[in-house]
């Protein structure tokens, strides 16, 4: 369990390095122009030549880099190089909007797409089946950005013009504000993300659960006079659930960096969104942190799903 | 394992049986797809579609519309906004008086040629490394493997974003990025179907009549694979068409005037209130084209490999 622990945290440690070269390398081979931006239409050469200078940014590729790694190594990921504000500040403004969402609607999405990939597989081939089955794979074709824009069409403005404002058309409201304005600001954008998600877990989940239905152990539990329901959720869904699980660390990891689309089509100010407005202005430390961030989400991620395995299967040993 | 009592031989005398023709797993897996109604039915939308998208001057032609033509006349009305569909304008216009209808055939090309061609490129290279990691084992392995986690554990999205704005989109880049973050999986599963593979008999024969690794990689082990090949690559089309259509959406596409089911969808977004026709058009297409794909994707898994999917529970 340690040794396993150990290793996965060094492997992970080393993707986040690899990774942070080839972002780097890719934004400095790029041609830039972020001297250009802050020094306005009229600067002389000299200007520039000074604020690369202060940016850092006429030193070599290595020592650059070597900088922001030693920095990085101290929890320091540099300033951002227009309001020379620190990249954690950054990151820490718009890590729990992004983490509201993606917490919120993984719960939303996990226990919807379960239950109806269960409900589907106890009553195979029966209407309810079908119709989730339907239902499932039209969400699971759909991108997020039309989803999104259909809900705020129907749940924002035609909600709001037959005279029910029950949700703002975006923007957030921190926790601090109270748990209602925070889920009012934030149900549709769940719900974006869950629906679009859900089907997935869904399909998965039936798949699973009918594979799982299918074996002796399941007959002999049910030899044994157990009910129904308990069956289907004791013993057929506790090894159902491992591809789901596989899924949903995946999901899950990729998410802090995947609500890109749905944080901008509901304006809220989380790390998607900060980074696609980084990434405008090509604001390199900003780029790098989140990245790092949201790669730290996956591996980190991925750690869980594995100790995941050994709780939900206990034939699974952790090398 | 079920035992079965045969019945009784039945002292009738029976037809003389049809031959017994032989047929391969592929026929087999052909014809269990062509019974499958819904796999057709969504094949034939995608025909129609690629149709579309080959015959797309065919609508600029019939309605007179080139594709980035402004009709600010009669596309717009007074107040310069989007025409609703009539007579002239089926499917209405955009907010600079475009015809929608024409866009959108225009638009097939894009997302179904990314869609088709990122694929290829993902599968050729998740298939070949896949193929190397699990054939050739040792540093190799160890070496792709560790770049499969890599991959994996980058923010598609983000890293995506950031690689077309620094080399200015396009449809070469859009391409690249796809098929440089979409190849793992594939190659994953691969590399999990030859570690187990490369130790049968078939294997050992080839090598014993001299065949060398690379013949033995693509001749005998590779035909063996394709199942799954196929199967994850039906259902990677639609995931590959929505990504290009989320880069557009974000104005990653391609350059301002030409027709694309994203970028459409993206000038759509400030005249939603205003304009339905102008946002649910291009989805529309869109979601028929990923639905379609992924219900044949569907068929696809349960013809190659009859098991999956279709277990019902015996009660």
């Amino acid at each position: 369990m340690l040794r396993f622990l150990v290793v996965r945290t060094l492997t992970g440690l080393f993707v986040l390095w690899v990774i942070s070269v080839a972002v780097f390398v890719l934004f400095f081979v790029a041609p830039s122009n972020v001297a250009h931006t802050l020094a306005g239409r009229q600067a002389t050469p000299e200007t520039i030549a000074l604020i690369n200078h202060r940016l850092g940014l006429d030193r070599p590729l290595w020592r650059q880099y070597l900088d922001f790694l030693t920095n990085a190594l101290h929890g320091d990921l540099g300033y951002d190089y227009y309001h020379q504000q620190p990249v954690t500040t950054i990151i820490g403004q718009a890590f729990p909007i992004t983490f509201s969402l993606a917490i919120g609607a993984a719960i939303i999405w996990l226990v919807l797409g379960v239950y109806n990939g269960v409900v589907s597989a106890t009553h195979p081939r029966s209407l309810r089946d079908r119709s989730l089955t339907v239902t499932s794979l039209v969400f699971y074709s759909m991108p997020s950005f039309v989803l999104g824009l259909g809900a705020l069409y129907f749940l924002y403005y035609k909600l709001t013009l037959s005279g029910h404002t029950w949700f703002p058309a975006g923007g957030y409201a921190p926790l601090s504000e109270g748990i209602g304005p925070w889920t009012r600001h934030l149900i549709l954008p769940w719900l974006t993300i869950a629906l679009v998600s859900a089907a997935t877990y869904t399909r998965l989940s039936r798949a699973s659960m009918l594979d799982v239905l299918g074996e002796d152990y399941i007959r002999t539990a049910e030899a044994k006079g157990l009910g129904q329901r308990r069956v289907t959720y004791r013993h057929a869904l506790r090894s159902a659930l491992t591809p789901v699980v596989t899924q949903f660390g995946i999901d899950l990891g990729q998410l802090v960096g995947g609500v890109v689309i749905t944080e901008q089509i509901f304006s809220l100010p989380g790390l998607g969104k900060t980074a696609v407005n980084a990434i405008t202005q090509q604001d390199l430390p900003v780029i790098i942190g989140i990245v790092l961030v949201a790669s730290t989400a996956v591996v980190l991620a991925n750690i869980l799903v594995d100790l995941c395995y050994a709780f939900l299967d206990p034939r699974v040993r952790l090398t | 394992m079920t035992i079965r009592v045969r019945e009784a031989p039945d002292r009738r005398v029976e037809p003389p049986a049809p031959d017994v023709v032989g047929r391969g797993p592929w026929e087999l897996a052909w014809r269990r797809l062509r019974a499958d109604k819904v796999a057709m039915g969504s094949l034939v939308v995608i025909v129609l579609m690629v149709l579309v998208a080959v015959f797309a001057p065919v609508f600029a032609h019939v309605t007179g519309h080139p594709p980035n033509m402004q009709y600010h006349r009669e596309g717009l009305t007074p107040d310069g906004l989007p025409r609703p569909p009539n007579s002239t304008f089926v499917l209405g216009t955009d907010d600079l008086g475009r015809d929608i209808l024409v866009r959108i055939a225009y638009g097939a090309r894009i997302s179904l040629g990314v869609g088709v061609l990122a694929t290829m490129l993902t599968v050729v290279v998740g298939v070949v490394l896949g193929l190397l990691a699990g054939f050739l084992r040792g540093v190799v392995d160890l070496v792709i493997a560790r770049l499969i986690d890599v991959v994996l554990s980058i923010p598609f999205l983000l890293v995506a974003i950031a690689l077309v704005s620094v080399s200015g989109p396009g449809l070469t880049i859009t391409i690249l990025v796809i098929g440089m973050f979409s190849w793992a999986s594939m190659a994953r599963i691969v590399r999990g179907q030859v570690l187990f593979l490369r130790e049968r008999e078939f294997v050992e024969a080839a090598r014993s009549l001299g065949a060398s690794d690379l013949r033995i990689m693509f001749v005998d082990v590779l035909p063996n694979v394709l199942a799954p090949v196929i199967v994850y690559t039906t259902l990677l089309i639609p995931v590959v068409i929505i990504v290009q259509a989320t880069l557009s959406f974000l104005g990653l596409g391609l350059p301002a005037p030409a027709a694309d089911w994203g970028g459409m969808i993206s000038e759509a977004q400030n005249y939603y209130t205003v304009a339905w026709w102008f946002v649910l058009f291009p989805s529309l297409a869109l979601l028929i084209t990923t639905i379609a794909f992924n219900l044949l994707g569907d068929g696809v898994r349960d013809a190659v490999d009859p098991r999956i999917g279709r277990l019902v529970r015996p009660r």
